[in-house]
């Protein structure tokens, strides 16, 4: 039997990449500094919808909530085999924290018909692993976090292996399932080639108005809506429109997204200033430079 | 993270220099197709962004998934199984699968088989960058020339039926040649030598119905243990040489087992197969007695490119061993690349390594125009005469300037390939000789280059008679009739002062015969390519397009200035030295033989 897949997927800045200024003096993360790029471990949560689709069939619905640059991301998972991607994009879900983030996702999962849901562990830029498991419980499904192996998918259950830290768990759950998906669980074939022909021109519509006022600077908003209009019916006909959703189109109550839905506080911003002690040298390789990143990010320095 | 597209400065830069909106219209023809493929592009900028899209995804896949596995490839090897199949090293086989969700096993295929129509000269970048990241794996990946023997020549039954499996990567082909008395001299295949074990004569044979059936052995079969098949056998026994030879195509099955697994010394991932034909049922491919003189011909053209490709991929990722090596070892208080010898070295490398890639790119772009020509003479020809006339005449130009180029590139980049991998032991010392780095293993893998599908004699021997001919002559005036940079200028000189030292010797050679020729062959053909190298140097030297180096304030075009400069001082005399040579008429060889290495062995 075929099992619908819907794999949530982020737009985040490359960690492991940083140049220049990677930091804000208010210790932010200067995002304008660090190439954006789809966040490693959901690529693990696509590889394994692929491999799902692969052996069942069913169909896979890629979902990012983002800015439209997330257009991305997006194309990049129909280069690698997803049917469909949506967008969803809203000035109102500016500054979500985790909560407001799984409400908002919540929203739009449930407007698709699935069996599995599947999410990254974590996203490199917040490392809080926290969007998945309430994700599953604002859906009401089962969860299966840390996952590292698909074991068995029958008609009704799934049983996969779990990574817990010092060991592994084996568990069985009833579908409709959430998995968060962890890097060691399989290694994310590339874009096929045929595919990126095909879907290097896929936009979505916010991606084309943007163009459309970009190319005429002059023109009047009508006058740019309807180009833009035309464009984006161009484009459907050829299967190259992204889907486009806001807060509103898939019914979130407001009160739950954006800042308002979003309880964290910051308790205190650390910019991290290092005296020097000691010193370490790093071979002025990528392999070095690479490896002293990694450090960083795990002594915690930058995240 | 590593993206052998990406990290390769020479290929993006020659990506931008080489005319691609010719080669994408040329394929394109009239960007027919994307009416009914969704897929196709629908000019030429689109195909040039596929194009490049794809080689990304694929530098990707080599540089992340692929050469990290080709260490444990190389030690691990394939296995025979006692039934007569083999299983491929774990990392070849996980490649592949990668490979084909990855759309790239049908490269140059027509679209309505599920190929994505690209260029020749895209298919050698792409082979080039996977044989960087494991060159055994490329003698599967690079084997595609064998699904377009079947779209070239098959009939359109076998094409369908074979195509798209191709295509779509769920079948490997071999192309089944050698014979155990029959290697270099293809007209010696018998049908297939003697089947020792069951001590019947070997041979293709049909039933009263027609169906055609093989028995016999074949020897070196590379992939051998794949799935489709292309079979040189005897169908006319009467005729003895190359006429008497046709194709078939033998499926993969109980009747083809593979009795023996070679042991090489190394391009150890790609399984060289004895194979025993058993009574296996077989197509024939196109016309009966055209096997050998036809269709082999043109597979071994495209194989022979596949295998310069491959020799280039493998000297890049032994250049960069070293070069990584000495920037950071440290003899004597310095690094070992301030060193002059090992400095010399490493220049000699990287340059001669960009001389193989220009050449083999020019001579892609050659066989790309050839193949379109002949497309066009064939399935559109002008009905206007004198287009016609045109046309034809294009046509032989560029198939003798394709047929020149072809073992000149594959002969140029194989033995390119050797002397860079042995440079890289060289320049790591005793740490080169050791399996702890990569170097050992690309100097073994590049050893076959210079003796499958041809050996560099061979090559020679097949690239001399443009050379005597006029064609390369042709060329060469044609290339020193473009626009270069008018710093260039001292450079030109000396390289049309090369022209006329190969003109002298061509003369002086003609008039010694045709076995003097053969004997001056390789320093002919060796004056020639690097006559071609330094004018595409000069060409890179004046591009249209620049590109600015990654880290360095320094410009691509200025690099080739240099490179271009150095190349063509350092050869300037080499040429001279090398037509003096020839023209000194000596002999020695034909006559002193026996002299000079005594007496022909009596046991």
């Amino acid at each position: 039997m075929a099992y619908n897949c819907v794999v949530l997927i982020k737009q985040v800045p490359d960690t492991k990449r940083i140049t220049g200024k990677a930091m804000n003096d208010d210790g932010t993360v200067n995002r304008s500094a660090l190439p954006a790029i789809f966040n490693p471990e959901d690529l693990n949560a696509l590889e394994l919808a692929l491999q799902i689709k692969d052996k069942f069939g069913g169909k896979i619905t890629v979902i990012t909530m983002g800015l439209p640059a997330a257009g991305a991301i997006l194309r990049d998972s129909l280069f690698r085999g997803a049917d469909e991607a949506i967008l969803l994009t809203d000035a109102k879900c500016a500054a979500s924290d985790t909560l407001a983030t799984s409400y908002i996702l919540s929203c739009a999962v449930k407007k698709i018909d699935y069996d599995i849901v599947l999410c990254g562990r974590q996203a490199i830029d917040g490392d809080t692993a926290q969007v998945g498991p309430q994700l599953a419980e604002k859906l009401g499904v089962p969860q299966i976090t840390y996952v590292e192996e698909l074991i068995e998918l029958n008609d009704k259950t799934i049983t996969a292996r779990r990574n817990i830290g010092a060991g592994w768990q084996q568990v069985k759950a009833k579908l409709p399932v959430l998995l968060t998906v962890t890097a060691d669980a399989n290694e994310p074939r590339v874009a096929a080639a045929k595919k990126m022909m095909k879907y290097k021109n896929a936009r979505t519509p916010i991606e084309v108005e943007q163009k459309i006022k970009l190319e005429n600077a002059e023109a009047a908003e009508a006058d740019i809506k309807k180009l833009a209009e035309h464009k984006c019916s161009e484009l459907e006909k050829k299967g190259l429109l992204i889907k486009q959703w806001n807060l509103d189109f898939v019914g979130a109550d407001l009160t739950w997204c954006g800042r308002n839905g979003s309880p964290t506080k910051v308790h205190r911003i650390q910019s991290v200033v290092l005296a020097s002690k000691e010193t370490k040298s790093i071979e002025p390789n990528d392999r070095g430079i690479s490896d002293m990143i990694h450090e960083l990010i795990e002594d915690k320095i930058i995240a | 993270m590593a993206n052998f597209y990406k990290d390769n400065d020479d290929i993006q830069f020659l990506f931008r220099h080489i005319d691609l909106t010719k080669l994408a219209e040329l394929a394109e023809e009239g960007f027919k197709f994307a009416n009914e493929f969704d897929y196709a592009p629908t000019d030429a900028g689109e195909a040039i962004k596929n194009y490049e899209m794809v080689l990304d995804s694929l530098g990707q896949l080599s540089g992340d998934f692929i050469a990290p596995r080709a260490e444990d490839v190389d030690r691990q090897g394939n296995t025979l199984n006692a039934d007569g199949t083999v299983t491929y090293a774990k990392g070849i086989s996980e490649s592949l699968e990668k490979l084909a969700k990855a759309d790239v096993m049908g490269f140059t295929l027509p679209y309505r088989f599920g190929g994505l129509n690209f260029p020749n000269l895209v298919y050698s970048m792409a082979i080039e960058i996977v044989s960087r990241a494991d060159a055994a794996l490329m003698n599967i990946f690079g084997l595609q020339g064998i699904a377009e023997t079947i779209n070239a020549f098959a009939s359109e039954e076998i094409k369908q039926q074979y195509l798209p499996d191709f295509a779509a990567g769920k079948v490997t082909g071999a192309m089944v040649l050698t014979e155990p008395d029959a290697g270099s001299d293809l007209q010696a295949v018998k049908v297939s030598g003697h089947d020792t074990g069951a001590e019947k004569p070997a041979r293709v044979y049909q039933d009263a119905q027609g169906n055609w059936f093989i028995r016999g052995v074949k020897r070196f079969i590379t992939n051998g243990c794949g799935d489709i098949l292309l079979v040189l056998a005897r169908s006319e026994p009467e005729i003895s040489d190359g006429r008497g030879l046709s194709l078939y195509l033998v499926e993969r099955g109980p009747w083809v087992k593979v009795r023996r697994l070679e042991e090489k010394l190394g391009i150890h991932g790609s399984p060289t197969c004895e194979l025993f034909f058993n009574d296996a049922p077989a197509k024939l491919i196109g016309e009966r007695q055209r096997g050998l003189i036809t269709y082999v011909m043109s597979l071994m053209n495209g194989a022979r490119i596949g295998i310069a490709a491959q020799s280039l991929g493998i000297a890049e990722a032994a250049f960069r061993v070293a070069r990584d090596y000495a920037a950071t070892r440290k003899q004597f208080g310095v690094v070992i690349e301030k060193l002059p010898a090992v400095r010399d070295m490493l220049i000699d490398m990287k340059i001669a390594v960009e001389a193989g890639r220009a050449l083999l790119y020019e001579t892609s772009c050659v066989v790309d125009q050839s193949i379109s020509c002949e497309k066009r003479k064939e399935l559109n020809p002008p009905t206007d005469k004198e287009q016609l006339k045109l046309l034809r005449e294009q046509s032989r130009r560029l198939d003798r300037l394709a047929s020149m180029l072809t073992p000149m590139s594959k002969y140029y980049c194989s033995e390119m390939s050797n002397r860079v991998a042995y440079d890289s032991i060289q320049v790591l010392g005793g740490s080169g000789y050791m399996r702890d780095y990569a170097c050992e293993r690309h100097a073994r893998d590049a050893r076959i280059t210079t003796i499958y599908e041809g050996t560099s004699q061979l090559q020679v021997v097949a690239a001399v008679r443009g050379v005597c001919s006029g064609t390369a002559e042709k060329f060469l005036t044609e290339l020193a009739g473009k626009e270069y940079d008018p710093q260039l200028k001292d450079l030109l000189g000396k390289l049309s002062a090369g022209m006329e030292q190969l003109k002298n010797a061509i003369i002086f050679v003609k008039a010694n015969g045709n076995e003097y020729m053969d004997l001056c062959g390789k320093a002919l053909v060796d004056i020639a390519i690097d006559l071609i190298n330094g004018y595409l140097f000069c060409g890179q030297a004046s591009a249209q397009v620049d590109m600015q180096l990654a880290g360095d304030s320094s410009s691509m075009k200025g690099r080739k200035v240099e490179i271009a400069r150095r190349y063509i001082t350092k050869n300037a005399p080499k040429i001279a030295a090398l037509a003096e040579l020839v023209k000194m008429g000596d002999k020695s060889t034909f006559t002193k033989y026996e002299a000079m290495i005594g007496p022909v062995p009596t046991e």
